[in-house]
């Protein structure tokens, strides 16, 4: 069991997003924000196409020979001092790592910013058992406040605007003089740094998720830009590093090539202030570090989509640029999305994660504008992947009724020229006098989803075909 | 079968006209348009009979019925040396999609690639492979373009036709912000997710509005009338037009979604 799902309500999620002005606010800092950066850092690399084409080619190979980089990394985390557990699915990574922070004797649990911990819902178990986590991303840490889901996966909390952060902190932060100044960002930043700072000191076990697992070496690397992950993975007795299986790269070289492509896709910095690799336990000369390194690998699925069309989504390196280039993103926000991921990345991942009987919307909610792919650092088919979706809903009769026999009459006169140009040619004939007048219609029954937001042009008249063949070919005779 | 490098072309190529079942049935003008622009440029053009590339089934998920219209239309279109379309979309569902259909069967699958190979999208075409440079045709006023999405992002259309657009005796090209995004068209996702798409189209049309321009073109009906109806609907008074209509001097007909003005008497 994963977190809980509203993705099948994504249609009632979306209508309430398009509502919410101030979530239309705030997603127009998306389209603002990332954009522009990407563009600019992409502009500044002469290379970086071909940077590109080398992600795409690094992760391919890995995926082709994943179990052997598994068996790889394993050992050369072993060889270090740490301990590596494969979890097949959210369960069992949960109770992995509630088995760790016991045997740590842990009462808080401090977390780097991780996606796969959101996946498997690890926050709500340890709660649930007596031990408490503390996101210390700064976004993570807000949304932790508020008990939602991130809305985007490298900045969890853009659906907020500051004013509801600053209400958010004055609720929690009772501790605090309830006349201070919070009206400014770098007010909440000091805040939240200075509350963060007690649970740094306080936290037994320390849990991370990874950008990479380097089968080289045995190294997990993570890329933030706040510092927290590393007060989350130094200070603290224990460290966990939480990472899917697609995090596998084979050496420090791949390593280095796709952090290059990395940064510059999901906010445009050529590198993120912190890049931190972490290899083991601490070793008698090191100045600091833990003293218990766990790996947990998770799978929840994800090998199920090796050797399928889908495989192609585990190159997937979660930089974000798909969704913040997304139209349908930006009009309806990460949560509407009804699960973890969000966005084109989350309409491919999903469905495979949670089935597509319940992640059906996702795929489908595309207009197919294809400007994910085109930013894609690994160059991931995401409207082909899409594409594929719906023919798997297709297959099994998943498509809503009223589509498969609209397809299904439409198609009937596709297939049948003849019998096509005789009915359009009535039918466009009666809608064209229907719309003189106006030339256009306000409603039009069989199209209300249409003439809801906008009017229905009336068609010219006489079909294309019909005149050819009346001025051309009945000239030519 | 290649495709025919701009020297070794035929002087006056054979060209099957793909109209597209959206101006096949809507705005036959923009097929006679191109028709013009094809037969200045010298070509032969000749029209099959023909119905839909198929679009509607395949991003539906329906292959079968999207192979079984790819079938039709590859023997419609198998004797011209090139096949054009007044669309970037119905062009790259030939293009680029068609090949993908037949995977697993080798003998459809050369057939696809084929016609795959000859198949482009009109302004792309007139440019890219018979190098042409103007077109004669005068409009009156200042024009904004939209790019649509899969002729932009598969085939590459962006120059092509503000190029031409260029040549247009008395008309300026005024770009809109973000005009290489998406107006929330998408074919049935108009229909189906009727929410998101107003929404994306609304953005779209404040764009428009905001470039100050009387005047919006795109390459695919599509998208045009998913703007014009959002524009009309918003009593804003744009006038929208293919492409192919203005570079071929033929705007006699009403924009789209505006009534003929009633005959003077």
């Amino acid at each position: 069991m994963t977190v809980h799902s509203t993705s099948p309500q994504f249609k009632q999620n979306a209508a309430r997003a398009l509502n919410d002005d101030q979530l239309q606010k705030a997603l127009g800092n998306v389209k603002q924000g990332f954009i522009d950066k990407r563009q600019m850092a992409a502009a500044k690399l002469p290379e970086f196409e071909a940077l590109r084409d080398a992600a795409r080619d690094i992760k391919n190979h890995t995926l082709e020979h994943l179990d052997l980089y598994l068996e790889a990394y394993e050992e050369k985390v072993r060889s270090s001092g740490g301990h590596v557990h494969f979890a097949r699915n959210a369960d069992e990574a949960r109770d992995i790592i509630l088995g760790i922070c016991r045997d740590a004797g842990a009462k808080t649990v401090t977390k780097g910013k991780s996606m796969i911990s959101e996946e498997i819902g690890i926050n709500h178990h340890l709660e649930a058992n007596g031990i408490r986590p503390v996101e210390t991303d700064l976004g993570e840490y807000i949304i932790q406040l508020r008990g939602e889901l991130p809305s985007h996966i490298i900045a969890p909390a853009v659906h907020l605007n500051a004013t509801q952060v600053e209400e958010d902190f004055r609720r929690v932060h009772t501790h605090l003089d309830a006349k201070r100044d919070l009206s400014e960002p770098v007010q909440l930043l000091t805040e939240a740094r200075a509350v963060l700072r007690e649970r740094f000191l306080a936290a037994d076990v320390g849990i991370t998720g990874a950008n990479f697992l380097v089968a080289e070496t045995g190294t997990s690397i993570i890329v933030t830009n706040e510092g927290n992950g590393d007060l989350t993975q130094i200070l603290p007795k224990t460290h966990i590093v939480l990472a899917s299986i697609e995090k596998l790269v084979p050496t420090l070289e791949d390593a280095s090539q796709l952090l290059r492509v990395l940064a510059r896709s999901a906010t445009g910095q050529e590198m993120s202030v912190y890049t931190t690799f972490s290899t083991g336990p601490r070793r008698s000369a090191d100045a600091d570090g833990p003293e218990n390194y766990h790996v947990v690998i998770l799978d929840n699925g994800r090998s199920s989509m090796l050797g399928t069309s889908f495989e192609e989504m585990l190159r997937c390196i979660r930089c974000g640029a798909c969704m913040n280039h997304c139209p349908v993103y930006h009009a309806v926000g990460g949560h509407a999305y009804g699960w973890v991921y969000p966005g084109p990345m989350g309409a491919v991942l999903t469905p495979s994660l949670i089935g597509v009987d319940k992640a059906g919307h996702l795929p489908n909610a595309s207009t197919f504008c294809g400007r994910c792919e085109s930013v894609c650092p690994v160059r991931i088919p995401l409207p082909k992947l899409m594409r594929h979706w719906r023919e798997r809903e297709f297959e099994r009769h998943l498509t809503p009724a009223t589509v498969r026999s609209g397809l299904q009459l439409w198609g009937f006169f596709a297939r049948r020229p003849a019998l096509y140009r005789f009915a359009t040619r009535a039918a466009m004939g009666v809608l064209a006098l229907a719309g003189r007048q106006r030339g256009r219609f306000a409603w039009l029954p069989m199209a209300r989803g249409w003439t809801k937001y906008r009017d229905f042009p009336a068609p010219q008249g006489e079909t294309f075909q019909a005149r050819w063949k009346r001025e051309r070919q009945g000239a030519r005779a | 079968m290649s495709v025919l490098p701009l020297q070794g072309r035929p002087a006056n190529p054979r060209v099957g006209l793909f109209v597209t079942c959206l101006v096949d049935l809507m705005r036959p003008s923009v097929g006679f348009a191109a028709v013009k622009l094809l037969e200045d440029a010298g070509c032969i053009v000749d029209v099959p009979v023909q119905t839909c590339c198929g679009q509607p089934a395949y991003n539906s998920g329906d292959r079968g019925t999207t192979r079984d219209l790819a079938m039709q239309v590859i023997d419609a279109f198998h004797g011209y040396d090139y096949v054009v379309a007044p669309s970037g979309s119905c062009a790259g569902t030939i293009r680029v999609h068609y090949p993908e259909l037949f995977e697993e069967d080798p003998n459809w699958r050369a057939k696809a690639d084929a016609l795959a190979a000859r198949t482009y999208e009109l302004t792309s075409f007139l440019v890219d492979v018979l190098g042409v440079t103007r077109v004669d045709a005068s409009f009156d006023g200042p024009v904004t373009y939209h790019d649509s999405c899969s002729g932009l992002r598969e085939l590459g259309v962006q120059t092509q036709p503000r190029r031409l657009l260029g040549s247009v005796e008395g008309l300026s090209l005024v770009e809109m912000k973000d005009s290489d995004v998406c107006c929330g068209f998408g074919g049935t996702f108009a229909v189906k997710y009727s929410d998101i798409s107003g929404a994306i189209v609304d953005a779209k049309a404040r764009n428009v509005e905001e470039a100050h321009a009387p005047t919006l073109l795109a390459g695919d009906l599509g998208c045009l009338m998913n703007m014009a109806g959002k524009l009309t609907r918003d009593g804003r008074p744009i006038q929208v037009r293919h492409v192919a209509e203005v570079l071929a001097g033929m705007t006699d007909e009403p924009p789209i979604g505006v009534a003929k003005a009633p005959a003077v008497k």
